[in-house]
């Protein structure tokens, strides 16, 4: 091995472990400050100092804190539950059926899911305020529908698209009419693609922050992003990163582990949502 | 059956070619496209109620004077939330109205410079990160999953991690800086109007470098590894490889992510909301737009920025698709 | 069994007609090729029997009832497609057994019909098992399994055998062969592009080009009385030698047909003479490539293991009786 190997070696290895650190480090820290208290919180410290579960027993004793994860949970559910349930069939119609308009469909869709959510803020308020789930997770749930919606249509579509024509059409000899190749054929095809695709819309919707500081006006219904966001300490004045941190680090440890386990699969979403070559 | 179908063709008109043709004849064709019809209308339905319908009331509400509180008593007033002027009796013109509000056009101002500046820097190291992950490597598939976590973490964490990180007072930032010599004082980077755009940037580029370099990485596993032999086997040197045959060839995986990431940068909203609350240095279109909208009770005024916004946008993605000729429905391989 | 008639079936695409006017009989229990380079509409044609392409215009009658509006599964067919299309999630026994699910027949007569079939395929051993877990041929035969369950008035092969190596195409060729006579009643149709599998297979062949129907008949009568150049060109290997120019004028047509055996070498009454160019052994039979003036060199057949060294030169004299004439439209003169 010459020296300019070694060097060009030791460069990629320098740049590998660049990459690592600069995406791994925030949340290290992060960690590391959520099992600090009292002073120990305002001293830099590159190592972990002990293990004080303090701000873990102040966050999760807090009423809401606990309320807004449930809440959480159960609107990106819903939401991530409903699109799928819409997208399939209409990715079906999508990929699968030729008609008069459908590259102009696909085209509005891909334009909806890359709406400005403060372009439809005034009218969704309106809506809510009408229907009367102001404050309420419907609210979310609905306003949601708006992101979800489009993206789980389009990567399905763009998975659909890609299972063999003739499987669909031995099914329709065989007798089946849509619906059946769909639920009976398709399905059970296309169960890799749904859980890719639902993460990712149910990763958009526990993010969203927007609606749900707009459309939540009390601590118990807000979602944990707005709550983690209004988080205050005892007095206006005083941030308590502490327990910010500890909260941070109770809602993205979940979706670390989700995102880690389905790598693989979020990438081959992540580039059929966006890019297909 | 024949004698049944007989005096259907019949009343064709002679002149056409292809009588038959004109028939409705319920086939298999005809029958999925009734399917897909139904397959579609509630995902449609769904939509126009949560996208369509309250666009088009957003647009109208920025055509009269409606408030927060009373949202059905608004009246029509034409462009006087976009732009009107009144002249006064001294004979001095007075413009009012979003287009001249300064702070509007610092909004503006801010969005573009934040869009142009972060989405260029994640497309260079997102590039990178990409070249660097297309090489084989021990435990690539591990530092392929560790840069998958900035992604995953919820911006509003993001912001608080990073709000922390930067703590003028007691953040690591300022402390290494401050250890390697690089800054004599520490630096208030969230709150510091010369700073504040900086420390947002720097926020955003570390989150979404990973969405553009696994973007760039799948467009250059595209690409058949024979062609990079070739050139070896010619002697090109790396660099021109780049240049020449990389860089053209995920050239339309680029465009579309970088489609994606700038209509992404231009409503920014939540990072810069959190971490930098009420800096004008950083205020962006959309967080003024809902400041009208919701805490100043300009409910009229701000959906007339929101507007705007979306009309910029609109002409922005038409400007960029026509002009990149970017194939956005990504069939083509690259 | 099913007597098909074809009336002047056309299919287009927008301003493209790919089917251009096709009448045809296909005889109740008739095995039934069609065959014609790729891209002269055999597929196409076996896909609006089927009903999975709707008919643009023209009639379509399976007995005598018309089919041209009937979904697929409404018209008695089965079909066998190239890349087996099995489901990939079922077992080989759901697979066969999913049509008559769907038709919601009872779970006793769906186990003894599949049980039968599988027999009869001798895939008996691999009904527990998925598609992937089968070799290529043994996919084949589930798929041709599947055909039988539906105990259809009429098979649909489209090239059911081009993704199989060649030494399973020619055993499976035999297993079809004998799958049509042992099922008595069934109409076959297969499609094919290769001439050998339609000349082993067939009862009568339909030679298709450029959308309309070329030919039809039995093999002998399309080996021996071809009706135009194109039918003499595609069936038979080698093809047969066509000759223009002089040599065709000479018997007062504009291209001379003959084939390969009907070539005897001479030395006495020698019509054509020339030089042994190329001869390829095959063990059985030597095809010696003749350069007697013409465009191409023609090929003569000879039994047995060559004597002819190349560079020689030979007389030849092609049997008058085997002669076929052609005029400028490569139509047969008689």
């Amino acid at each position: 091995m010459t020296a300019l190997d070694l060097t060009k070696k030791a460069g990629f290895a320098l740049a590998v472990a660049t990459i690592v650190t600069v995406s791994v480090f925030p949340f290290y820290y992060a960690v590391i400050t959520s099992f600090e208290t009292g002073t120990a919180l305002f001293e830099v410290n590159y190592l972990p100092q002990g293990f004080d579960f303090g701000n873990y027993l102040a966050v999760l004793g807090q009423q809401a804190f606990p309320r807004n994860v449930l809440n959480s949970v159960f609107i990106a559910t819903a939401t991530v539950g409903a699109a799928l349930l819409l997208a399939v069939t209409a990715a079906y119609a999508l990929s699968r059926v030729r008609f008069r308009g459908r590259g102009l469909l696909l085209m509005t869709i891909l334009a909806v899911s890359m709406f400005p959510q403060i372009a439809v803020l005034s009218g969704l308020f309106e809506m809510v305020r009408f229907l009367g789930i102001f404050n309420t997770p419907w609210a979310m749930i609905l306003s949601y529908t708006i992101f979800t919606l489009p993206f789980t249509v389009w990567v399905l579509t763009t998975f659909m698209r890609d299972l063999p024509v003739e499987i669909e059409e031995a099914a329709i000899v065989d007798g089946a009419s849509p619906w059946v190749v769909i639920t009976q054929v398709f399905l059970p095809l296309l169960w890799p693609a749904m859980v890719t695709t639902g993460l990712l819309a149910f990763i958009g919707a526990w993010n969203e922050f927007l609606f749900a500081l707009t459309f939540t006006a009390s601590e118990t219904t807000r979602t944990v992003p707005v709550a983690i966001a209004l988080l205050s300490g005892a007095s206006q004045f005083e941030t308590p990163w502490g327990t910010i941190m500890a909260a941070s680090v109770i809602v993205t440890v979940p979706l670390i582990v989700l995102v880690l386990i389905f790598q693989r699969k979020i990438v081959a979403g992540l580039t059929a949502g966006g890019v297909k070559g | 059956m024949t004698d049944m179908t007989a005096p259907l063709s019949d009343t064709a008109p002679p002149s056409d070619a292809r009588p038959r043709a004109l028939r409705k004849e319920p086939d298999l064709e005809a029958r999925r496209r009734r399917a897909a019809f139904w397959f579609l209308a509630p995902m449609l339905a769904m939509l126009i109620c949560v996208a369509a319908w309250p666009l088009a009331r957003s647009i109208y509400f920025s055509f009269t004077d409606t408030t927060l509180t009373s949202l059905y008593d608004g009246r029509w007033v034409g462009f006087d939330n976009y732009l009107s002027y009144r002249q006064l009796s001294s004979g001095r013109v007075v413009w009012r109205g979003t287009l001249a509000d300064p702070a509007w056009w610092n909004a503006v101002w801010n969005t573009v410079r934040f869009a142009a500046i972060s989405v260029s820097l994640e497309t260079v190291l997102g590039l990178m990160v990409a070249l660097v992950l297309n090489v084989r490597f021990p435990m690539r598939g591990l530092v392929r999953a560790a840069i998958l976590i900035p992604w995953a973490i919820p911006t509003i964490v993001s912001a608080k991690m990073w709000g922390w990180m930067l703590n003028d007072q007691f953040g690591i930032l300022n402390d290494m800086l401050l250890r390697a010599g690089l800054i004599s004082e520490k630096i208030a980077w969230t709150a510091n109007a010369d700073t504040a755009m900086a420390a947002v940037i720097l926020v955003d580029v570390w989150k979404t470098t990973p969405f553009m370099a696994l973007l760039c990485l799948a467009g250059l596993q595209m690409i058949p590894r024979d062609i990079y032999e070739a050139a070896k086997v010619d002697g090109v040197h790396p660099v021109k490889v780049f240049f020449r045959v990389t860089l053209p060839l995920v050239r339309p995986a680029l465009m579309v992510a970088v489609i994606f990431r700038m209509l992404d940068a231009l409503r920014m909203f939540d990072l810069v909301y959190v971490l930098t609350p009420n800096s004008s240095a950083t205020k962006t279109m959309s967080i003024l737009s809902r400041e009208n909208l919701i805490e100043f009770d300009k409910f009229a005024y701000g959906s007339a920025q929101s507007t705007l916004l979306f009309a910029l946008i609109a002409i922005f993605v038409s400007l960029y698709i026509w002009l990149g000729k970017v194939d956005l429905g990504g069939r083509t391989p690259a | 069994m099913a007597h098909i008639q074809l009336h002047d079936i056309r299919k287009s695409y927008g301003a493209a007609e790919v089917i251009k006017g096709v009448d045809l009989e296909i005889r109740a229990g008739e095995f039934m090729v069609f065959v014609g380079p790729s891209g002269c509409g055999k597929s196409t044609l076996l896909r609006l029997i089927s009903g999975l392409t709707s008919i643009s215009s023209g009639e379509l009658l399976f007995d005598g009832a018309r089919m041209n509006s009937k979904v697929p599964s409404d018209r008695g067919i089965a079909m066998v497609f190239q890349s087996y299309a099995l489901y990939p999630h079922m077992t080989v026994y759901e697979n066969m057994a999913f049509g008559m699910k769907l038709a919601k027949a009872g779970k006793a007569a769906i186990r003894e019909r599949v049980e039968r079939a599988a027999e009869m395929l001798q895939i008996g051993h691999l009904l527990e098992r998925l598609p992937r877990q089968l070799s290529g041929g043994q996919r084949q035969r589930v798929a041709i399994g599947r055909a039988i369950c539906r105990d259809p008035r009429v098979f649909l092969f489209d090239e059911p055998l081009s993704n199989l190596d060649a030494a399973l195409r020619v055993a499976t060729r035999l297993e079809i062969a004998k799958l049509h006579h042992d099922m008595e009643k069934a109409t076959m149709v297969y499609v094919t592009h290769d001439q050998v599998e339609a000349m082993t297979l067939a009862d009568r062949i339909c030679v298709l080009r450029d959308g309309k129907v070329e030919q039809v008949g039995t093999p002998a009568d399309l080996y021996e009385k071809p009706n135009s150049t194109f039918v003499a060109g595609f069936i038979g290997s080698p093809k047969m030698n066509l000759l223009n120019g002089a040599i065709a004028a000479g018997h007062g047509c504009r291209t001379l047909g003959i084939r390969s055996e009907h070539i005897d070498i001479t030395g006495e009454g020698a019509v054509w003479s020339g030089e042994v160019v190329h001869a390829e052994d095959l063990g059985s039979d030597t095809y010696l490539y003749v350069d007697i003036g013409a465009e191409e060199p023609v090929v003569v057949r000879r039994e047995g293991r060559r004597a002819i060294a190349l560079g020689e030169t030979v007389g030849l004299r092609p049997r008058p009786e085997n002669l076929h004439r052609f005029d400028a439209g490569g139509l047969p003169l008689h």
